[in-house]
């Protein structure tokens, strides 16, 4: 089993992605599906990419091992006040300018549950969200 | 087509060299990056008239090929380099989106988007 651990900064947003983009080229090197690999890179870019706009950065804990890549991303941000509507397709809190940048569409969640096996939401509004999701090999 | 093709097709500026010779089956045209990252599936060449570094980003997660950026639009050194780094090719054309992707459809390129 490998842990890799990440800070992902919350004021640079094009920065935004590296940690991902680390994770896939890992996965690539350890010769790991390319189906699953792309599942993960979207579902974490996407994760990461959330972190940055809504929450002031966070950090992102990935385990992998031969059955399966499971990623932890965690963030203090203001927390999901409705969950229910933000897994909804094109339900977005996102400011224009984001939108500018090529996200905020309300498309972030709805992705990561398509592209991952198992994800889960844990967030409480006024202290954070924590994004913990998987994708069997 | 190849990406020496698309090149001519859109009269393109090459940025970012690669394998110019690859095989070009797919494409899709899109300035929301999420869009890119929810219907997109082995497309290898990305149209898009956003510049920044995040559309290098999303052409890496979802294994691409080619970015095309449109409208002859400013791209600056860290998009650049980030697409020399992540071996993906940059080309820029005058051309507008629509004219763009319309040219590579008639010239033989298909979308195989999953219909939304």
């Amino acid at each position: 089993m490998l842990t890799l651990r990440y800070e992902v900064p919350g004021d640079d947003f094009t920065r935004a992605g590296e940690a991902s983009s680390d994770v896939k080229r890992k996965l690539k090197q350890l010769g790991y599906n390319p189906e699953a690999i792309r599942k993960v890179a979207i579902a974490m870019y996407e994760g990461e990419i959330n972190m940055v706009i809504h929450a002031g950065g966070g950090e992102a804990i990935v385990d992998i091992d031969p059955r399966q890549v499971h990623v932890v991303l965690r963030d203090h941000g203001p927390g999901i006040p409705d969950v229910e509507k933000a897994m909804q397709e094109g339900w977005s809190t996102a400011p224009d300018n984001v939108r500018n940048l090529g996200f905020g569409a309300g498309m972030g969640l709805p992705n990561i549950k398509k592209y991952t096996d198992e994800f889960r939401i844990d967030t409480a509004v006024g202290e954070g969200t924590t994004l913990t999701m998987t994708v069997f090999a | 087509m190849t990406v020496n093709e698309v090149v001519r097709i859109l009269n393109a500026r090459v940025l970012v060299e690669g394998d110019m010779e690859a095989e070009i089956k797919t494409a899709c045209g899109s300035d929301m990056m999420s869009d890119v990252l929810a219907f997109v599936k082995d497309q290898a060449l990305l149209l898009t008239g956003l510049c920044n570094p995040q559309v290098i980003r999303t052409a890496e997660m979802m294994d691409m090929r080619c970015v095309v950026f449109v409208r002859g639009k400013g791209v600056d050194e860290a998009i650049l380099r980030l697409a020399q780094d992540r071996d993906i090719i940059v080309l820029q054309t005058d051309y507008r989106m629509f004219t763009a992707c319309g040219l590579l459809f008639e010239g033989g390129l298909r979308g195989e988007c999953e219909q939304a």
